[in-house]
């Protein structure tokens, strides 16, 4: 059974039936062009950025919040300050629209897989480690969340 | 703001282009604009007018064995892209032209030497706000001959690092601080790119190759600021044989590319194997 959240399962069973990657990389871009559902709202954050929601390792510069919600799940917002960072956009897109409103523990199961299943296995180290930057993010606030620690 | 490429004392100042050189050739049929990026999302979102890309996992490499395309390899990729043997050929990408450095230096594998670099790479072109598109042209395939990878003047392998080593010649470490002292060694899970040893073979300079570039839009340092790193804190000479390494050999052949062309050092070889290999081989020296 799949360990990934029903909707991040589509996106991911959608990207393997493509085997053109030109095909993939459009799939990729319409998904990244979504950016602005999951971007963090200036209600929230401001630039210049708190540095302890900046990704690791992340050359796009990503940044990561979560915010609980009323009904006990976290809400995840991202920004990507490099406008050339569309794979670390898709990244936050994916993860935003599979786990919003979801139970936390459906984060926490996320193989880092998850990666390699969206964008293929022969991606660079450094891009790479900075997508796997962002899930972990995400992984320790539902983590954290679960634990009754702060999110700031 | 960069200066001119003429006023910036390169010894080879040729083989850099302006986006304003670019801009006047997209039309030019004896020039093929290639875009070569880290992100294989960059070229279909869009990029420069009539540019093909050339992707350094599917384009350049073998796709079995660890070695780049041969001979028969890299004439169906020329004859796809439309490139003659007397086309010039104009690289640029993301991440301040590291990749294209790489193709380029595959390129030059192969012979075709009338290959140049648009200074500043994507992003000073996307700063200038100058045009994008998402259409992937099409040309006529051509026939092209190329010679045999020619692996003995550019390209090192370990038995020549190790000796070159132990002889005290040059080396040049391009990664980061982390990668050099051993601290930062790969990231788990990581199915390429890992090495079970850290450190830097012994020797070695460390130069991350990033500091050869302005950060704001991406051009290349000038040559007196290029000195200054390599030979005044590193004191390399021009006359040096000098190899250059990173963790496959992509960010070390944008280093290359600054010590061969823009420094004119007549013997530089980057060594792809890089750390992936000599961090995994049985009994190869290495120092923290």
């Amino acid at each position: 059974m799949s360990q990934y959240p029903p909707a991040m399962a589509e996106v991911v069973d959608e990207l393997a039936s493509i085997t053109d990657r030109y095909e993939r990389a459009e799939m990729l871009i319409e998904v990244a062009d979504r950016f602005d559902t999951v971007k963090i709202p200036p209600e929230i954050a401001t630039k210049p950025y708190d540095e302890a929601h900046r990704v690791p390792a992340c050359e796009s510069e990503a940044f990561v919040w979560a915010q609980p919600q009323a009904d006990g799940t976290l809400r995840y917002y991202f920004d990507v300050l490099n406008p050339q960072g569309l794979s670390a956009m898709a990244m936050a897109v994916v993860l935003g629209e599979s786990l919003n409103g979801q139970p936390t523990d459906l984060a926490m199961r996320i193989p880092s897989e998850l990666v390699f299943d969206l964008f293929g296995k022969e991606i660079s180290m450094g891009k790479g480690a900075g997508l796997m930057g962002i899930l972990n993010m995400v992984q320790s606030y539902a983590k954290r969340h679960k634990a009754g620690m702060s999110l700031e | 703001m960069a200066t001119s490429i003429a006023d910036r004392g390169y010894i080879n100042p040729t083989k850099l282009v302006t986006t304003d050189w670019v801009a006047a050739h997209l039309d030019d049929p004896t020039v093929r604009i290639i875009e070569s990026n880290e992100d294989p999302l960059l070229y279909p979102s869009g990029h420069i007018p009539g540019a093909v890309q050339v992707d350094w996992t599917h384009d350049l490499n073998d796709p079995l064995r660890r070695d780049y395309l041969d001979k028969a390899g890299f004439e169906a990729l020329m004859s796809r892209i439309g490139v003659t043997p007397e086309m010039t050929v104009v690289f640029y990408g993301d991440k301040n032209n590291w990749w294209a450095c790489y193709a380029l230096w595959v390129f030059q594998l192969f012979g075709h030497t009338n290959a140049k670099i648009m200074d500043g790479g994507r992003l000073k072109w996307e700063q200038e706000s100058r045009p994008m598109t998402r259409e992937v042209p099409t040309y006529a395939a051509t026939s092209y001959q190329a010679q045999q990878r020619d692996d003995s003047s550019i390209r090192a392998f370990r038995e020549q690092v190790l000796e070159h080593a132990q002889e005290g010649l040059p080396l040049v470490d391009v990664r980061s601080p982390a990668e050099y002292s051993g601290e930062k060694l790969h990231m788990p899970e990581y199915p390429q790119e890992g090495a079970l040893r850290g450190g830097h073979i012994p020797g070695a300079h460390n130069v991350p190759w990033a500091r050869a570039i302005n950060p704001d839009d991406g051009t290349f340092k000038t040559a007196d600021e290029l000195r200054a790193i390599y030979e005044g804190e590193k004191h390399l000479m021009p006359d040096d044989d000098v190899i250059v390494y990173c963790r496959i050999g992509e960010r070390s052949s944008h280093t290359w590319f600054v010590l061969s062309y823009l420094l004119g050092y007549k013997n530089v070889r980057n060594y792809d194997g890089s750390w992936t290999e000599w961090g995994n081989l049985v009994g190869a020296p290495i120092e923290r």
